[in-house]
């Protein structure tokens, strides 16, 4: 089984440390890991941590992290960023933004703030919404494991109750580590035996952590290919000459 | 005869900033259990710490089959051990602590 963790936030600027994070988590056994990267990140700092990927035998996915204060922000920014990055996660901060996101087949994952509970707006229909355009729910369990007392109880009551929704409307679920701490890196079984405090079944959980988010990042490689012209139609070469 | 209550027994490897003695695992453990179970959960447990190694940082924990599931989730939310950042993380898994053992033996080879 290949594991990847979406959400693993390195410190680009700091290489060193970057890499005792990267060569943790392959130890831990994850195949796949997602970085999330600023937008005006150099390509030479790319391509160093692709290279500390590559030295440990993982698997280098880039990713973005839109933070958009209205929809017509979140529409500018997928219209800049989609085609530059392999996975696109869009932290929801309000209904509209919520419903906009889900609803934009360009976004990739849906990520809710961990503490306030009044902006989770993961409910049925912002599930029907995610189940047509293809949006996974990420969830983020460095949250689950730095948090305590009132404010754990209310987080795993909403996951809880989110969970569910995603399992009925089929939207799929992804386990992010959200760690910027090699203390707070678990292996994915690990996070698949936490996922059972919100009522994720375990086979579930180790697609959470496993074959969800590997099939968007595939999707996305294909998509961004140069050979991609629609879903279902590519370009191949035939003697030389390209045909659809 | 079948036993009446079953065990697993979890070969667990200690990662942190400090140096943790037996008291300090074994409490954590029992800590993690009763902050995300309760006191019935921790009854149900049966948390045993049956080994600990401080150079090798491993222990060996043993529970009741039944809550196999649970214990594992708490060990996974253990972040402090003796106030200290700290992670635990499970090995492996097993009915008997010879076979125990003997998986983790051959993993090191």
């Amino acid at each position: 089984m290949k594991f990847s963790d979406l959400h693993l936030r390195v410190p680009w600027h700091d290489l060193e440390k970057a890499k005792r994070i990267i060569a943790k988590s392959s130890e831990l056994g994850y195949s796949q890991v997602g970085v999330p990267l600023q937008p005006n990140i150099k390509q030479e700092a790319v391509d160093r941590l692709r290279q500390v990927c590559e030295e440990f035998g993982i698997d280098f996915v880039t990713r973005i992290e839109l933070v958009p204060k209205s929809s017509s922000e979140l529409l500018g920014s997928l219209r800049r960023f989609r085609r530059q990055y392999e996975v696109v996660s869009v932290s929801c901060g309000s209904k509209p933004l919520a419903r906009q996101a889900a609803k934009d087949r360009r976004v990739d994952l849906l990520c809710f703030p961990g503490f306030e509970w009044k902006k989770r707006f993961f409910d049925k229909g912002e599930a029907e919404l995610a189940s047509r355009s293809g949006a996974a729910f990420e969830i983020d369990l460095a949250s689950v494991l730095t948090s305590e007392g009132f404010l754990r109880v209310s987080l795993i009551s909403s996951l809880r109750r989110e969970v569910a929704t995603a399992k009925s409307h089929r939207v799929p679920l992804v386990l992010s580590s959200g760690a910027t701490d090699l203390l707070l890196l678990r292996k994915p079984e690990d996070y698949a035996s936490l996922a059972l405090l919100f009522d994720l079944d375990s086979s579930s959980a180790l697609d959470a952590v496993s074959k969800n988010p590997v099939d968007i990042v595939e999707r996305n490689r294909n998509k961004l290919s140069q050979d991609y012209v629609a879903p279902g139609v590519r370009l191949v070469s035939v003697e030389g000459r390209r045909v659809i | 005869m079948t036993r009446l209550v079953r065990r697993r027994y979890l070969a667990l490897k200690l990662e942190g900033e400090g140096t943790f003695d037996r008291n300090m695992v074994s409490d954590a453990l029992w800590t993690a259990v009763l902050r995300l179970f309760g006191e019935v959960g921790v009854s149900q447990a049966g948390l045993f710490l049956v080994e600990f190694d401080l150079e090798k940082m491993s222990a060996v924990l043993r529970c009741s089959h039944r809550v196999l599931p649970n214990v594992k989730a708490a060990i996974a939310s253990v972040t402090k051990i003796g106030g200290q950042p700290a992670a635990i993380h499970v090995s492996r898994v097993s009915g008997s602590l010879k076979t125990l053992r003997r998986k983790t033996a051959k993993r090191r080879v």
